[in-house]
């Protein structure tokens, strides 16, 4: 979502974007965001440039704000990171709270089982090499 | 001679350009609005906007998209890199 227009949208694909992607249409909707209107009710919206600035929501099944992560214009996103914690708020939503995801966690690592065992005791299931690899 | 406008990594955006003595006379300085961050565990505030999909022009809504897991992704503008 921007504050461009949808035909402005439509013109960057044909444009450029169809030449990135391999399915030649970008495979989700391109919002407009025309005035910033719900950028300033997500709090993205810079009022001296006129522009919905870098911020990313994951919002669960039942319309809940889960994270944000907000970037300044010049650095890019990753995009292997929102995918990451999206499989992990799933793991997590699955477990119905029993589940936890510790930092660095990826899909197929050990997942945490909060408790009082567990209490004092994460060191030994997730040692600091796990978070970086 | 016109200065060119910085292609960079957001939309170039215009200015309004204050007369000199408006910044002597305090109470026409505009305000700057705070607008508050969204909050952890609070709804999405529910919108509609016009957008571009699958080669045509549609009306998008947030609330149709509950049952599923929603990326919301702002961006500077068109033709940045996102």
């Amino acid at each position: 979502m921007s504050v461009d227009s949808m035909f402005v949208h439509k013109m960057w694909v044909d444009k450029e974007l169809s030449k990135m992607v391999t399915a030649k249409t970008v495979p989700f909707p391109m919002l407009s965001d025309g005035g910033g209107n719900i950028g300033k009710i997500y709090g993205v919206y810079d009022e001296d440039d006129g522009v919905d600035i870098r911020g990313r929501f994951l919002i669960d099944p039942d319309g809940v704000v889960q994270a944000y992560e907000m970037v300044a214009p010049p650095v890019g996103r990753n995009i292997p990171e929102t995918l990451r914690q999206i499989q992990a708020f799933q793991l997590v939503r699955e477990g119905k709270g029993t589940k936890a995801t510790p930092s660095g966690w990826k899909p197929g690592k050990t997942v945490l089982e909060p408790g009082p065992d567990l209490v004092g005791n994460v060191w030994k299931v997730w040692t600091v090499d796990k978070a970086f690899d | 001679m016109a200065e060119k406008p910085a292609v960079g990594c957001k939309r170039p955006s215009a200015k309004v350009q204050k007369p000199p003595e408006e910044t002597t006379q305090p109470e026409t300085v505009t305000e700057k609005k705070e607008h508050a961050m969204i909050q952890i565990g609070q709804k999405a505030p529910d919108f509609t906007a016009p957008a571009y999909f699958n080669n045509d022009f549609v009306s998008i809504k947030l609330s149709d998209y509950l049952g599923k897991w929603v990326v919301l992704c702002f961006y500077p503008g068109d033709f940045t890199f996102v």
